[in-house]
């Protein structure tokens, strides 16, 4: 998966995760991918829930041993 | 223009000032607009841990000594066991890699939550200005809230 930044956010639970993401999207430019790791179930359904509020692309979830790894695109400012 | 959030803090205990925070916090990220107001036992958790002016009425002087300020003071709402439960679950969330509620009062604040106190609370329990953090944004009363209030989307009562 391509990706221009990775946001490491193991051991962190609910909400430190999307704060993080938010964050971190503040100094991507445009078309650029965020790779975040994260142990929280959470994720999976709060990321997408979160690049639909805020306008961004979620492109995929891989998960591997209770590890996620997520794939978002930035769309906006 | 982005969409805003209301929360009243209303309560001191430990777990729902920390649920306020997190949605707090959450909203912000989510893109919205968030105002935090502080009432009532509330105001405890925007307040010193001392109190710098002390208030002259005797009554005011007793609720003082007995109502203490603090984001670490605050209590769980159950299983306190006279502080040994709150104290354990102060170490559980460490564990947990949760931040404490001082950390996020200043969380909030950097990413732009505002922080309201309720200035009828204040007058009633004789607490100062001067007795506040840092944080707080401004001292305000009902119909700050109700003009928040209104249009905001999500409203709640902590």
């Amino acid at each position: 998966m391509k990706k221009d930044f990775t946001l490491d956010c193991y051991g962190l639970l609910c909400p430190m995760p999307i704060i993080k993401v938010a964050q971190k999207f503040k100094e991507l430019k445009i078309g650029q991918v965020l790779e975040l790791i994260s142990t929280d179930e959470g994720v999976k359904q709060d990321i997408p829930a979160w690049c639909k509020a805020t306008g961004n692309e979620f492109i995929a979830i891989e998960e591997n041993n209770g590890e996620y790894r997520v794939y978002i695109k930035k769309l906006k400012d | 223009m982005k969409e805003k959030v209301t929360i009243i803090i209303f309560s001191n205990d430990l777990d729902k000032v920390l649920a306020a925070f997190n949605i707090a916090i959450g909203s912000v990220s989510m893109n919205m607009d968030v105002t935090m107001f502080f009432t009532f036992w509330g105001l405890n958790v925007i307040r010193k841990e001392k109190s710098i002016k002390k208030p002259l009425n005797w009554m005011k002087r007793m609720l003082g000594l007995l109502n203490r300020g603090g984001a670490d003071r605050l209590k769980l709402s159950k299983f306190n066991m006279l502080g040994i439960g709150t104290s354990m679950m102060k170490k559980l969330m460490k564990k947990s890699n949760m931040p404490s509620i001082k950390e996020l009062i200043s969380l909030a604040k950097e990413s732009g939550v505002k922080i309201i106190a309720c200035n009828t609370t204040m007058e009633i329990m004789g607490i100062s200005k001067q007795d506040l953090i840092s944080e707080v944004d401004s001292i305000a009363g009902v119909a700050t809230y109700l003009a928040t209030a209104k249009e905001s989307k999500i409203n709640l009562f902590i």
